[in-house]
């Protein structure tokens, strides 16, 4: 009886453990999937199309006759919303990081950190929204030649939206720096903005780097307020008043419509997918290791 | 002199960002309020702004979310136990958690991608609800993950070792005193995965398209739309009426989730009071 007990309860334990790595296994089946599918329905597309052409073309008309695959635009206009909006981000968390850092109580900490924090939770299609409807009417009344879809206004919204990730990082490289290094500073008669600005911030730097690097590739991802607000015409240019197309705007208008599977606008989206996939891994990767190597300077 | 110079900078960037929260919450209300009725929950979407209504999207999240859930926590929860308290150090764990704090940095419409063509052509489920809550039950499950992971850490080990010292298996433990005292940030957890669910837009608009939908989804089986999906198909029209309906859409998605998220911090908060 108490033997068969014993044996019941191992058995259990083993179809247990068995069970709950299956399901840690899964989320490595996600990311062969992921890898799997852009590249399975890339190749196709690069049977068609010429790497050669896809990296030097200068047209993206997948859409229209003749059908041209220069991915060049995509990544011009993806780049310019995404360093405008990493701009943003980085100038307003950056204050804010300083502000909560060295200058906020714990009392108005407390406040403004979960305050800060809602931004992040609005979902992007109302910051598409918001783009569109109210700042897009702001810059064209400042500058009255502004298309209505453009790559300014997306950029500037899409930063607001990250001012709490860079925020959090920097914050937390500053709150790494030793109270010795400050302290030090003090002593030899520093007012606190020269210690913010020339102990904390050169100590802080490679923190502020990597959420500078990882919200521009938060950027490149985004999607629904670059479809909302910056407009559907894949253009090389670099005036953020005009109109432009992201990659995932462009996977965006060929998902709208019912495209047929296999055609070469459905492989389209996968080849593009591939590229961002890529571009966010790169710099994800970049970002975790410059976080890293900032972690260990103070241990 | 430079010493309040650069207060009132830093000040600043953070007064900027908090007000245009403040602002684009203003304006949203300002220009739904008047949308807002009974009807508007309750119409199907229609050609004329005014007739139209949100009871298809609604439904469509509501049966998103319901799937998404009962996909994503066991799977969350077991391999967040998987990772705390029966891999050790080994490899294999190693991977998995290097793999997750990767996919949660992978864009959303990526995991379209690869709903479109798994879930929806691969295994052949169409542009389901079920095909999109597998889709988001992937785009989620690092979010539950990580959460539960942390929370599972903050279980005391004396009261883990207290079960041992009596004899018990390693699953007895997780499953009488690793997941009574973690649940409820386990679940607070949860419930911001699946807020974050609901405001997904760009995977939902890759697998189901923009269709124009005038039921309720009587299957997982059937096609669908969701909230913020029914929103951006609103904002991207230029008529003003379909404009206000789709800030009345927007306020309402907001409720929503401002409700779920104060859930979530009760949850936490009753969870932190009760154990000390």
């Amino acid at each position: 009886m108490q033997q068969r007990n014993i044996r019941r309860r191992k058995t259990e334990e083993i179809i247990v453990v068995n069970l709950l790595k299956l399901s840690g296994l899964i989320s490595i089946g996600t990311t062969i999937g992921i890898i799997y599918v852009l590249g399975s329905q890339s190749i196709p597309f690069f049977g068609t199309v010429s790497l050669k052409e896809f990296v030097t073309g200068l047209n993206w008309t997948p859409l229209f006759v003749p059908q041209e695959f220069g991915v060049m635009p995509l990544i011009n206009g993806t780049f310019m919303v995404a360093i405008i909006a990493a701009l943003v981000a980085l100038i307003f968390g950056l204050g804010s990081a300083f502000f909560l850092s060295e200058y906020a109580s714990r009392k108005v900490r407390s406040y403004v950190k979960p305050l800060l924090e809602i931004l992040a939770g609005i979902p992007t299609v109302v910051y598409g929204y918001f783009a569109l409807t109210f700042v897009t009417p702001i810059i064209q009344y400042i500058a009255p030649e502004t298309i209505i879809f453009n790559a300014l206004s997306a950029g500037i919204v899409m930063g607001i939206m990250i001012i709490p990730m860079v925020s959090t990082l920097s914050e937390d490289a500053m709150s790494a720096v030793p109270r010795s290094l400050r302290e030090a500073a003090y002593s030899l008669g520093a007012k606190k903005y020269q210690v913010a600005l020339r102990i904390v911030f050169p100590s802080a730097i490679s923190g502020i780097v990597a959420s500078f690097i990882l919200s521009i590739s938060r950027a490149i991802g985004e999607t629904m307020i670059v479809s909302l607000a910056a407009g559907g015409k894949p253009a090389l240019t670099l005036n953020p008043l005009e109109a432009i197309q992201t990659i995932t705007a462009y996977i965006v208008t060929v998902s709208q419509g019912e495209t047929p599977q296999g055609s070469i606008e459905y492989q389209s989206i996968f080849a593009v997918g591939l590229l961002l996939f890529f571009l966010t891994l790169i710099m994800n990767l970049i970002g975790r290791w410059v976080v890293y190597k900032y972690a260990q300077e103070y241990e | 002199m430079k010493e309040r110079l650069f207060y009132l900078l830093i000040l600043s960037s953070i007064l900027i960002a908090l007000t245009s929260l403040l602002i684009l919450l203003i304006d949203v209300v300002f220009d739904g309020y008047s949308y807002l009725s009974w009807d508007f929950l309750t119409n199907y979407a229609s050609r004329k702004a005014e007739k139209s209504g949100i009871l298809a999207p609604l439904a469509g999240t509501l049966w998103l979310v319901i799937i998404t859930a009962f996909c994503t926590i066991p799977l969350g929860v077991s391999t967040a136990l998987y990772l705390e308290e029966f891999a050790g150090t080994n490899i294999l764990s190693k991977i998995i958690k290097i793999n997750i704090s990767n996919l949660a940095g992978v864009p959303s419409i990526i995991y379209g991608l690869l709903g479109l063509a798994f879930f929806t052509y691969f295994i052949g489920l169409g542009k389901s609800i079920i095909a999109g809550a597998l889709t988001m039950t992937l785009l989620v499950l690092p979010i539950v993950i990580i959460s539960a992971q942390e929370s599972i850490r903050t279980v005391q080990p004396s009261l883990k070792e207290a079960a041992y010292a009596l004899g018990a298996t390693k699953w007895e433990v997780a499953k009488k005193i690793i997941l009574p005292h973690s649940i409820g940030g386990i679940m607070s957890g949860i419930i911001l995965a699946m807020s974050r669910a609901i405001g997904e837009t760009a995977p939902i608009l890759i697998i189901s398209s923009l269709v124009f939908i005038t039921t309720v989804p009587s299957s997982p089986l059937d096609r669908f739309t969701v909230l913020p999906l029914q929103i951006y198909t609103w904002a991207s029209f230029p008529q003003d009426e379909f404009r206000g309906i789709a800030s009345a859409g927007i306020i309402v998605l907001l409720v929503i989730l401002i409700t779920m998220n104060s859930l979530a911090i009760y949850i936490r908060w009753k969870n932190q009071t009760d154990r000390y």
